[in-house]
């Protein structure tokens, strides 16, 4: 009987099409613009893991990691006095105009290191080294500045020269490193070098970064350094839960892209629920001539679940492949962004049952309000 | 009643009734019917549009609940069975003939005259090469891939009557079965109930007004105004109402 449940499904081709297309659209919807959101997110926590440190210090009114309220140069002794502190060092980290030989601006996110460690080096380095970067007027710059600069006219290469406000800046490496919330490209040089670049201000110093000693944990540094008045201090998983949680809370990312996913769970329900119900209510008397010969009502409901579930199965598989698909397109263009963590997809797989479990649900009652007499007539 | 006849009563009916609706706009389309039929007989109810005919074997079969009276199908009291119990007791017991065929129009004629063997649980495989032997059988041998649509009216009769009969049911209900067809189809699809369905511990019950077919029955039970009236040998049949 279940083989002839799929026929009856498969043979009304119009609506086995519409199904399967607004599942598709609906779990579509959902994981895509899911997958973009989620992207977005790790945008914004991109430089806590291309910076990579264990500790982050800030000034107390920093809420999240692309907001700098500087910190005065003093303030890195102050840190390396706390018990329990390995190393400390400064960072500068600052959005600056740049300009091309051709004359072209592009606005870059500076990145000033701490010139004896090096500590936030580039995650990982495609031509030279980050040693290079202590070379007079050396600077590293990421992949995504090779690309804005092609755009602009240079193709930037080992060597090439261009000005950071109006001073020289040498290009020694290129690296790769995730992409920011605000996109601008990563350059990278020594703090000092740094604060030699940016317009001149009070203070300058944008970062402490702290390794605690091996024998005191993280959270208690922390604690210890928040004592420091005027300072505050985040492990870096905190720092990304605090930062992606104040997008969550002061943007409106969550609520346009969230307005999609409904919207793609009402389009879900309505095309799937409403051409289901129409599937059910013409086949009725057929189910209905079924009943007459003998068939229960728990043998008919199986056979309508398993027509739904069908088109769910066959609408999600569509849908989060297409996802996966452009998804894979996104990733290799680099934008927009995306990340498709497992959780969305268990996500939309309920919402999609949900789907089904209602569009079947609505049907049955008609069948199972279905007087097997009706046949006579 | 002796055992023998009890023996040989196929249906039994007592004061039957069933009503439409509720309060001033009720319509009382079944007023106490008694009805008997054998093992055996073809037996036709016939009578007006309306009168009746087809609520009564509804409630005949039990596809619909009566109001009152008693109704035995094969000393079964089908009035007591719950609706789980009277579902499997149609499915195992009763074979349907439609005015409108009621074929499934995705299915082909194979999958559609085995579906009652499915229903009651037989294999696929069983339910199929029976549908094939039977559908051989009453001439459609040739025609078993086709689909509903493709076959003309009398054929798909004939498919009706194969999934009526391939899980060999007691009882036999046969609604206009010739209503909805040419004259010459309609005699052929007679020819195959009379031949194939009528074997001695079967009671083929056909409703009609089709008075082209009368010949075909062993008894004809007069229906009129919602109350079987007189019962007549073919041959001495001369409806009043047509
Ligand atoms: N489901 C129903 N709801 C309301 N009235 C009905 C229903 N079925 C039958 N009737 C009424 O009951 C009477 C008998 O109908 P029916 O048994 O179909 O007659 P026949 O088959 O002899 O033409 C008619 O008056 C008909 O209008
Ligand atoms: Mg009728």
């Amino acid at each position: 009987m279940f083989r002839l449940a799929l026929k009856m499904l498969y043979g009304d081709v119009a609506k086995f099409i519409m199904l399967i297309g607004g599942l598709t659209v609906c779990s579509l919807l959902m994981t895509q613009q899911s997958g973009v959101f989620c992207g977005l997110m790790m945008w914004t926590t991109a430089t806590i893991r291309n910076i990579d440190v264990p500790i982050w210090v800030c000034d107390a009114k920093v809420e999240q990691v692309n907001e700098v309220v500087p910190l005065r140069d003093v303030d890195v002794n102050r840190v390396r006095s706390v018990k329990g502190v390995e190393w400390a060092v400064p960072l500068y980290w600052g959005i600056i105009q740049t300009r091309l030989p051709n004359g072209a601006f592009q606005q870059v996110q500076l990145t000033g290191l701490d010139s004896a460690t090096l500590v936030g080096r580039p995650p990982r380095m495609e031509k030279g080294t980050a040693e290079e970067l202590r070379l007079p007027n050396a600077v590293i710059v990421d992949q995504v500045c090779v690309k804005k600069f092609k755009s602009k006219g240079l193709t930037l290469k080992v060597g090439d020269v261009f000005e950071i406000n109006d001073k020289e800046a040498r290009v020694v490496g290129i690296c790769k490193a995730e992409q920011s919330f605000m996109g601008q490209p990563y350059v990278y040089t020594t703090y000092e070098r740094a604060l030699e670049y940016a317009p001149p201000q009070r203070k300058q110093l944008s970062f402490i970064l702290v390794k605690p000693r091996a024998d005191t944990p993280a959270s208690e540094v922390v604690a210890r350094i928040r004592e420091v008045p005027g300072l505050a201090a985040f492990t870096a998983k905190d720092f990304a839960d605090q930062t992606m949680g104040w997008y969550f809370k002061y943007t409106g990312i969550p609520i346009s892209f969230g307005t999609v996913v409904v919207l793609g769970i009402i389009v879900g329900i309505a095309i799937a629920g409403q051409t289901f119900y129409l599937f059910v209510h013409e086949n009725v008397r057929h189910l209905a001539a079924l009943k007459a010969m003998g068939a229960g009502n728990v043998l008919l409901a199986e056979m309508v679940f398993l027509q739904a579930f069908v088109v769910g199965i066959a609408g999600y598989g569509l849908g989060t492949g297409l996802t996966a698909m452009l998804g894979a397109k996104f990733m290799t263009l680099g934008e927009p962004p995306f990340f498709l963590p497992w959780q969305v997809l268990a996500f939309a797989g309920g919402i999609i049952v949900f789907i089904c479990l209602f569009a079947a649900g609505i049907g049955l009652i008609k069948v199972f309000r279905a007087e097997p007499a009706v046949v006579f007539r | 009643m002796s055992v023998a006849a009890e023996k040989n009563t196929a249906i039994r009916t007592r004061g039957v009734t069933k009503s439409f609706g509720r309060g001033e706009s009720a319509v009382k389309a079944l007023k106490g019917v008694d009805f008997d039929a054998h093992c055996g007989e073809l037996i036709m109810i016939v009578g007006p549009s309306g009168c009746g005919k087809t609520t009564f074997l509804s409630v005949l079969c039990g596809t619909m609940r009566a109001d009152e009276g008693s109704i035995e199908v094969f000393g079964t009291d089908i009035v007591h069975l719950g609706t789980g119990t009277l579902t499997a007791f149609r499915g195992q017991n009763v074979g349907f003939i439609f005015q409108q065929f009621n074929l499934i129009p995705t299915w082909n004629i194979v999958e559609n005259a085995s579906v009652p063997l499915l229903i009651n649980g037989a294999s696929r495989r069983t339910a199929e090469t029976a549908a094939r032997t039977l559908l051989a059988e009453i001439g459609l041998g040739a025609r078993l891939s086709a689909f509903p649509s493709q076959l003309s009216g009398g054929q798909q009769q004939r498919v009706a009557i194969a999934r009526a009969l391939i899980h060999e049911p007691r009882l036999l209900i046969c609604d206009e079965p010739t209503a909805s067809l040419d004259a010459a189809s309609g005699r052929k699809v007679m020819e195959l109930l009379k031949g194939t369905a009528c074997r001695p511990d079967r009671c083929v019950v056909v409703v009609t007004h089709d008075s082209r077919i009368f010949h075909f029955a062993d008894r004809i039970a007069e229906m009129e105004d919602g109350v079987m009236k007189s019962v007549h040998k073919p041959g001495e049949y001369n409806p009043q109402y047509v």
